[in-house]
């Protein structure tokens, strides 16, 4: 079985982010890693291939520069390749071209199951990935908390807003999964010196038959008017826990009526 | 061409419309638009409420047995574009059907979808969708460019949902066109998970717990904060990220916004990711040792001290008043 996961990389969320002043798009400059929330991709995809015998997992990512820091990691972590979208073209692409673009990356890989975060932390539109699938015509199941496959029958344990939903699937399909669903690994030393060596294919959006005019800044279907600051929160009264501060929650839940 | 008719994309459990789809509906009438639903199942049970919110006129799928809703309700909602019956704006709510409706229906109508607003505003032929970045310290607006439909996301609670008086709404059964394979993800059983107490996104009192809290085990001290104060537990990313809790409980960007009287952060330093998704509490308590830490900008009341020392105190101290 194989299994491209989709995977971006982003500026370190630690950082404080800011905007470009004139495009006002999310800077991502400096260093980039694996988003977080990829990295339960990767590992769900690479229990995944093994519980089936055997495959490939392709990491698939899209950037405007050649940025491949986040792809090693997913490729140290034991992904077996990575095809990287790269294209200053790219730039300012909203969530429906970069689907496109990834949707056409991943036909090359030719996998029989495609799993995504269900959301990337910097962007969050969290629609790219059901409109890979749409554009793949695969079914998809978002929110998968567990995935279990059993030849070509996939079932999910699907979040909702009551508990969840077992959902039954065939292959080829999509699903998302939602961060925690397993333990990710930490890339080991011998996993980092084997992904140097593992292919690593870089694309551009001609590669894959994909006009400059339908993606980046000139493709998209939205542009930023404005941005304002939001109404700005006071802080209160801040305090030193001195053994008892837990009578001053007390006595504030009691003015509020609380209790 | 001005936005003269808005399709809202309705939700609802057991006959009961979805609060995030009355939010909708009355954001969508504010508009002066004519406003209209979409519903999966036979409307039946819903064509009151949704009437009484503004709907003038409900869509029903008919039954789609176990698919999940996202192929079957934008098939639909392309056939009515595709039959002539084009709205200028569509509405959704960013659940989890919600997205899949607007990632399926992005693709069949070939239109981006503007995500995550708090407000939207129109004016003559333009939409424009506002949204929080940077933990909520600034608003984005952006607007679409291109010819409609066009397709907005909205969180939920980004607005009050209040009736607007009308009468049940006129429900029309629509085709859904057949989807083949891409249809094929069937809903095999539902699970309740059983909840103590009100609902995270409901509850007038939220305690959450964040990684402070040191291990998992400990959680169960902002479990028990919260049912003494009938409130819901909640989380920060970090800790639902490490397995300590399941996704559902998860406030913020990528989890719930909550909006309730009191917020209670334990052991959270205040991640712009956490900060987007509870902000909007009226009242913030925040513990963490760390002084520094960006929750202090926003708590009404914040005590600078050991979570594994305040809460088990505030509880006993909660105890003790019976």
């Amino acid at each position: 079985m194989n299994v491209a996961v989709c995977v971006k990389q982003i500026p370190d969320p630690a950082t404080p982010g800011s905007l470009d002043p004139s495009t006002h798009a999310l800077v991502r400059e400096g260093k980039l890693i694996l988003d977080d929330s990829d990295a339960y991709g990767v590992e769900m995809a690479l229990r995944l291939v093994e519980a089936a015998g055997g495959g490939e997992v392709t990491l698939v990512s899209m950037a405007p520069n050649s940025e491949q820091s986040g792809l090693r990691t997913g490729l140290a972590m034991g992904a077996h390749r990575a095809i990287l979208v790269s294209d200053p073209a790219l730039k300012g692409s909203d969530a429906l071209a970069t689907a496109k673009v990834l949707a056409a990356a991943i036909k090359r890989a030719n996998p029989d199951l495609v799993i995504t975060a269900t959301e990337s932390t910097d962007g969050y539109t969290g629609t790219t990935p059901v409109q890979i699938a749409e554009l793949l015509g695969f079914p998809s199941v978002t929110f998968a908390k567990k995935v279990t496959i059993t030849g070509s029958d996939v079932a999910v344990e699907r979040q909702t807003e009551a508990g969840y939903d077992d959902v039954a699937v065939s292959l080829p399909a999509l699903v998302t999964v939602t961060a925690g669903v397993v333990e990710v690994r930490y890339p080991s030393f011998k996993g980092i010196m084997a992904a140097k060596g593992k292919p690593l294919e870089e694309l551009k959006i001609s590669d894959l038959g994909i006009e400059a005019s339908s993606v980046g800044w000139v493709g998209a279907g939205q542009k930023i008017d404005e941005v304002i600051a939001a109404d700005a929160r006071q802080a209160g009264e801040i305090i030193e826990d001195d053994g008892e501060s837990h009578n001053k929650i007390i006595s504030f839940l009691e003015q509020l009526k609380v209790i | 061409m001005a936005i003269s008719k808005i399709l809202v994309v309705a939700e609802s459990a057991d006959g009961k419309v979805a609060t995030s789809t009355l939010e909708n509906l009355t954001a969508a009438r504010a508009t002066g638009a004519t406003v209209e639903a979409i519903i999966a199942g036979d409307g039946a049970a819903e064509a009151a409420e949704l009437g009484a919110f503004g709907a003038s006129k409900v869509y029903a799928t008919g039954d789609l047995g176990g698919s999940l809703l996202g192929v079957p309700v934008a098939s639909a909602i392309a056939g009515l574009v595709a039959g002539g019956n084009a709205p200028d704006l569509i509405l959704l709510a960013q659940t989890y059907d919600g997205r899949d409706i607007a990632g399926r229906l992005s693709v069949k109508l070939d239109k981006t979808v503007l995500t995550n607003g708090v407000g939207i505003s129109v004016s003559g032929d333009s939409v424009v969708v506002e949204h929080a970045v940077f933990g909520g310290a600034k608003i984005v607006k952006a607007s679409f460019t291109g010819s409609g439909p066009h397709i907005a996301m909205i969180r939920p609670k980004s607005f009050a949902a209040e009736t607007g008086g009308g009468g049940a709404a006129s429900v029309e059964i629509v085709p859904v066109p057949d989807s083949g394979a891409t249809n094929g993800a069937n809903v095999t059983q539902r699970h309740a998970e059983e909840r103590i107490g009100p609902k995270l996104d409901e509850a007038a009192v939220v305690v959450s717990g964040g990684r402070g809290l040191g291990e998992a085990s400990k959680y169960a001290m902002v479990e028990e904060l919260a049912k003494l104060l009938n409130g819901a537990p909640g989380a920060s990313r970090a800790i639902v990220d490490a397995g300590w809790v399941p996704y559902a409980y998860q406030v913020g960007q990528t989890g719930k916004t909550v909006k309730p009287e009191i917020y209670l952060a334990a052991g959270i330093s205040g991640a712009t990711q956490h900060m987007v998704g509870m902000k909007g509490a009226k009242n913030i308590i925040a513990i963490n040792k760390d002084k520094e830490a960006p929750i202090f900008g926003i708590a009404d009341l914040g005590i600078v001290g050991d979570v594994h020392k305040v809460l088990p105190k505030l509880i006993e101290a909660l105890k003790a008043r019976g």
